[in-house]
């Protein structure tokens, strides 16, 4: 039987880094998760086999349940996927608190079977807080990101906010070496139940001074703590398979947090310490420039005139469900011979890769997706660029402007274009609570409305011109 | 010790396939990359297994039991969409 479980975990473990070995191409991707699902069956299977597990009712019910909430959530629309991306971290790393837990008084009673080294002893401490942490802090991350009423979407800040979060970890981990040490001291469950009360604590603090433009950034350290969380249960449980997936959960997790950081040219620590988007001193500008609006129909006549058009998305796009409608415009451009390409920031929408998925789901072609870097060079040749609830990306500032929090982001060179179109839900300025002087420039019209509503208009202007 | 010992080994050559083997991935799939990373690191589901079906006392099953509904929720959401989302690229 112990060997059954060790080939099933060496099996999986195989299987899971071959999973993500095939995400490195769209056209191999779907084999990944084919891997993905066989591990994971080879390893529960394993393990529910063991002749110690006797209430098969419980897991089945369990099993059921998990069925029964998972099937909906991976149903929801494109656009919700950030949110349930937060609530599946914030599921993990309930799992790993609990779990954690449970193995805790497990011992405590007498009744589990290893040892409780110190070493053991550390992991779960670690355990517990990274769980419980991830638990609540992504919990709110997703009420933000689905604007639940009661949890507030603009940052929240107050004077020694980062010494009270800072204080708080600190005696948590303080409990954790205790308890690290003295696991069987009469008052060490206590301090156990008061590491996950603060770790839950913790999670809420850190994350209510975060503005929405910093999510995609978050929700990839989020989940890098969701995998370290995972390895810890691992070290806990004596699972190298755990440990395993755990670490490549966390390495993703890591690899993505750098590269949103690079692309917002900001520290992890900045991240989440430096509550981006609280209200800004308004930047004393000498002029107060004009934007100048066009109407649809000079706007479609711009664009018909172009050869080149590049189509600059943003959260506002996905905000408004206007995939299925830039589809239709880049049909009826396409058409008339007019190059059609889309700049994708690696911070536009709310998650990494946001926008892709958007676009993909509306069938356009990814070989049109380009990378900030890739199209930066050809927007000085672009005669449009069309600018779709996308803003702090595009906004020039941060190029030279000190006092933005923007300041030294790159950005996608829009106003280098010849004519800049810009589709605007409303005057407020973005997220971040920028002017965006692109909008004034004076090779910049304005179309103001919700992007859905824009965009079909200038479609019908195009004549009907998309296929669906 | 040996036991720490192979066990911080494992985790360190672990992290080092996973930065290798990630740093590939295409950008155009990051979102698909985190909810399918997510649905894998639900493996801890085995642990959920143990401590809800071995004959423990009730508060610690139920403890498991919700760990075990919270990570099959992660697997079964995780995976599917996923696939899901990987059908949209997949179809050009």
């Amino acid at each position: 039987m112990h060997l059954i479980g060790e080939l099933s975990a060496v099996l999986a473990t195989a299987l899971f880094i071959f999973a993500l070995y095939w995400m490195n191409d769209p056209k191999t991707a779907r084999r990944g998760v084919i891997a993905g699902v066989v591990g994971m069956t080879v390893a529960v299977l394993a393990t529910w086999i063991q002749p110690e597990i006797i209430h098969h009712g419980w897991i089945v019910g369990a099993i059921a349940a998990g069925f029964i909430v998972g099937v909906p959530l991976s149903r929801v629309p494109l656009t919700a996927v950030p949110q349930r991306t937060a609530l599946s971290h914030a599921f993990g790393g309930l799992a790993a608190g609990l779990v954690g837990t449970a193995e805790y008084f497990l011992w405590r009673g007498g009744s589990a079977t290893a040892e409780m080294t110190h070493f053991r002893m550390s992991a779960l401490a670690a355990e517990v807080i990274l769980g419980f942490l991830t638990f609540t802090g992504s919990l709110m991350a997703a009420g933000k990101l689905q604007e639940v009423r009661w949890i507030p979407q603009r940052p929240v800040t107050y004077p020694g906010q980062n010494v009270v979060n800072i204080g708080v970890l600190a005696i948590a981990v303080a409990l954790g070496v205790a308890v690290a040490l003295y696991p069987g001291a009469p008052w060490a469950p206590q301090a156990f139940l008061g590491i996950a009360a603060l770790a839950l604590i913790f999670g809420v603090l850190l994350i209510i001074p975060i503005g929405g433009a910093d999510m995609p950034t978050v929700i990839s350290i989020l989940n890098a703590y969701a995998g370290l969380s995972a390895v810890a249960m691992g070290f806990v449980l004596d699972s190298k398979l755990l440990v395993t997936a755990g670490a490549l959960d966390g390495s993703s997790g890591l690899i993505l947090s750098i590269i949103m950081c690079r692309a917002m040219n900001r520290s992890f620590t900045n991240v989440l310490f430096g509550a981006f988007g609280k209200a800004q001193p308004a930047l004393a500008t000498g002029e107060q420039k004009e934007w100048k609006q066009e109407t649809v129909e000079g706007a479609a006549q711009l664009l018909e005139q172009a050869r080149s058009v590049v189509i600059i998305p943003g959260y506002g796009m996905a905000v408004a469900q206007a995939q299925h409608k830039v589809r239709e415009l880049y049909d009826a451009l396409t058409k008339r011979g007019i190059t059609v390409k889309f700049a994708i920031h690696p911070v536009a929408g709310r998650m990494p890769g946001h926008m892709n998925v958007l676009l993909a789901e509306a069938n356009i072609p990814y070989s049109a997706l380009v990378e900030m870097d890739e199209i930066n060079p050809e927007m000085p040749q672009t005669d449009v660029a069309l600018v779709l609830g996308a803003n702090d990306v595009v906004n020039p500032a941060a190029r030279y402007n000190k006092g933005t929090p923007i300041y030294g982001m790159p950005i996608i060179d829009a106003d280098k274009a010849k004519t800049v179109l810009a589709v605007k839900r409303s005057k407020n300025p973005g997220f971040a609570g920028i002017d965006n002087e692109l909008y004034v420039q004076d090779n910049t019209w304005m179309l103001f409305g919700d992007a859905k509503a824009v965009l079909g208009e200038l479609v019908k202007q195009f004549g009907g011109g998309g296929i669906h | 010790m040996s036991d720490f010992g192979s066990m911080l080994f494992v985790f360190v050559l672990a992290t080092f396939i996973g930065l290798g083997v990630i740093r590939r991935v295409s950008r155009l799939l990051y979102t698909p990359l985190m909810s399918l990373t997510n649905a894998i690191s639900a493996i801890a589901v085995v642990g959920s297994i143990v401590v809800t079906g071995a004959d423990h006392p009730l508060t610690i099953r139920i403890l498991g039991a919700v760990a075990l509904f919270a990570s099959m929720t992660n697997i079964v959401s995780g995976f599917m969409i996923t696939d899901r989302m990987l059908k949209m690229f997949k179809k050009q």
